[in-house]
């Protein structure tokens, strides 16, 4: 028992990460229509930009947090008028390669400037010590990442579903065309959730770095996992990011408590699973409309 | 309450195409201040196409489409919608992720003077009241169509382009719809209407184009389209 309800919570905080950079991705693919292959690197360039923020200015993980997360909405802002925007009226395929050019390029360029074997990043301060409840014992800070990740969700979540911003968002994430010709300007919401989703995967970037190495490749392993949990969530479907992001750390948890390291098949096969049952995930719509 | 002067559709020339065929040839029509205009054509025939072209969604076009005096040329389909035309598509065009009351709050309002307030809709539609809450999707096909025709009159668009608004619907509702079509020009409102119910269109409609194969072929106003029903019918195949 006691083992399991640490790694349900284990679960919990890889899932953290999972669905916030889910959500991102959901985001950008509805309004944009790009799918967002770069997002795994985006979340290497918020925990490799929180460590090069220490060791620079001694500023710690409290300042990386909103510093990095502003800084990766700017990057995410600068990407999508730089060269996203010009490839939006062409086939898809273009932004799909241009984001996955665009990863090799900063994944090389981070292995380059600060190699290859990974920078130290220390638990923040007061998050070091274990958490002690009954028999089980926690680390705090996996404690402080599953709750942080919760709330910035449940955050995101309201301001999707209570405000007029949200609305448009969730419509134009359903039918982009749709909502133009119901009069709403869907371009001008563009650049800002390119922004808003980039900003997500840095977030979730910068969350992760106390809990491991952090390197250039940490954001390609990410990467397949976080394509998994979109398949299994329904490409487009903001609930189904989010849910599908913490299903997925909890089978990793329990895969990886139980069953060693053979931990990531459960989720490809989780996925499989899915894929079979409900070709268009969990919560996806089904392309039967036309 | 009155039609306004000013607020004529006019496509003139207009051609459209799907990559290398062509879908619309050289089509002219005009929808006056206040009137009901009828499309009718078999599947195929491009009136759907030429409704997205006036909304501004098929962007392979040639020809000029006016609106109230305002050349729509390169416009966006946000500012055509804001310009005054509303559009229900032919799916109806309802959000799943939105609930009934967001679905109807999601367009913004164009012109005050003529957008139905939500009390105005929730009295004219009960059902949309009552189920408010829930998922737009999760209204029957009929409750569907009033609500994608509802969006757009709380909006207070003066011209509508209504895509098969009877399309696989129960009698009884097709009914409804044609009350609603009457009351809207009663409002003063302009309706182009996309039908291939040919019964129906002659219950709403002043006059009527015939399409064919990308072309109106014909031009008829309502009293001669009456009159000409069974050979129309066995025109479209039906």
């Amino acid at each position: 028992m006691t083992a399991f309800i640490q790694y349900t919570l284990q679960g919990l905080a890889l899932g953290g990460f999972y669905a916030l950079a889910a959500l991102g991705l959901a985001v950008i693919f509805g309004v944009l229509g790009v799918v967002n292959f770069s997002h795994g690197a985006c979340f290497m360039l918020g925990a490799v930009g929180a460590a090069v923020l220490l060791d620079s200015t001694g500023l710690g993980f409290w300042w990386a947090l909103p510093i990095m997360t502003i800084a990766m909405f700017l990057f995410g802002v600068l990407m999508e008028r730089l060269l996203v925007q010009w490839l939006l009226r062409l086939d898809p395929l273009y932004n799909f390669l241009l984001t996955f050019g665009l990863t090799l390029l900063l994944v090389d360029v981070v292995k380059r400037k600060y190699g290859v074997s990974g920078l130290p990043y220390p638990l923040p301060a007061g998050l070091q010590g274990r958490f002690t409840m009954g028999s089980v014992s926690l680390s705090t800070y996996q404690v402080f990442a599953a709750v942080f990740s919760i709330v910035v969700c449940l955050a995101v979540w309201l301001v999707l579903t209570k405000t007029r911003v949200g609305m448009i968002v969730r419509a134009s994430t359903e039918d982009a065309e749709r909502s133009r010709a119901l009069g709403i300007n869907v371009s001008r919401w563009v650049t800002p959730v390119f922004g808003f989703g980039i900003a997500l995967a840095g977030l979730a970037g910068v969350l992760r770095a106390p809990t491991g190495s952090v390197n250039a490749d940490m954001g390609s392993f990410f990467i397949i996992i976080l394509f998994a949990v979109v398949v299994i969530g329904g490409l487009g479907s903001i609930l189904g990011a989010v849910v599908a992001g913490f299903l997925v750390g909890l089978v990793e948890a329990y895969g990886q408590g139980y069953a060693g390291r053979f931990s990531q098949v459960f989720i490809f096969m989780l996925m499989a699973l899915v894929v079979l049952v409900r070709p268009s995930g969990l919560f996806g719509r089904e392309e039967a409309a036309s | 309450m009155t039609p306004v002067a000013g607020e004529v559709l006019e496509v003139a020339g207009l051609s459209a195409w799907y990559g290398e065929a062509r879908v619309l040839d050289d089509v002219d029509l005009r929808v006056a201040p206040g009137e009901v205009v009828t499309l009718v054509g078999r599947n195929g025939a491009g009136k759907t196409t030429l409704l997205r072209s006036v909304m501004g969604l098929h962007r392979q076009v040639r020809g000029t489409v006016t609106w109230a005096g305002q050349d729509l040329g390169k416009m966006s389909a946000d500012r055509r919608a804001k310009s005054g035309i509303g559009w229900v598509p032919d799916d109806r065009g309802i959000y799943a992720t939105l609930s009934v009351q967001e679905n109807l709050l999601l367009p913004p309002v164009t012109s005050k003077a003529d957008a139905w307030s939500l009390e105005q809709v929730y009295e004219q539609f009960p059902v949309l009241h009552e189920r408010r809450d829930f998922p737009g999707t999760k209204l029957s096909g009929g409750e569907q169509q009033m609500l994608a025709i509802a969006r757009v009159l709380r909006t207070g668009s003066r011209l509508l382009l209504l895509d098969e608004p009877s399309e696989g619907l129960a009698p009884v509702i097709v009914q409804q719809i044609g009350d609603i079509i009457r009351q809207i020009k009663d409002q003063g409102i302009s309706v182009l209407l996309v039908e291939q119910n040919v019964k129906f269109a002659s219950t709403v409609a002043d006059r009527h184009y015939l399409l064919a194969q990308g072309r109106v072929v014909e031009s008829l106003d309502n009293d001669s389209f009456q009159s000409r029903t069974s050979e129309l019918l066995e025109y479209l195949g039906m």
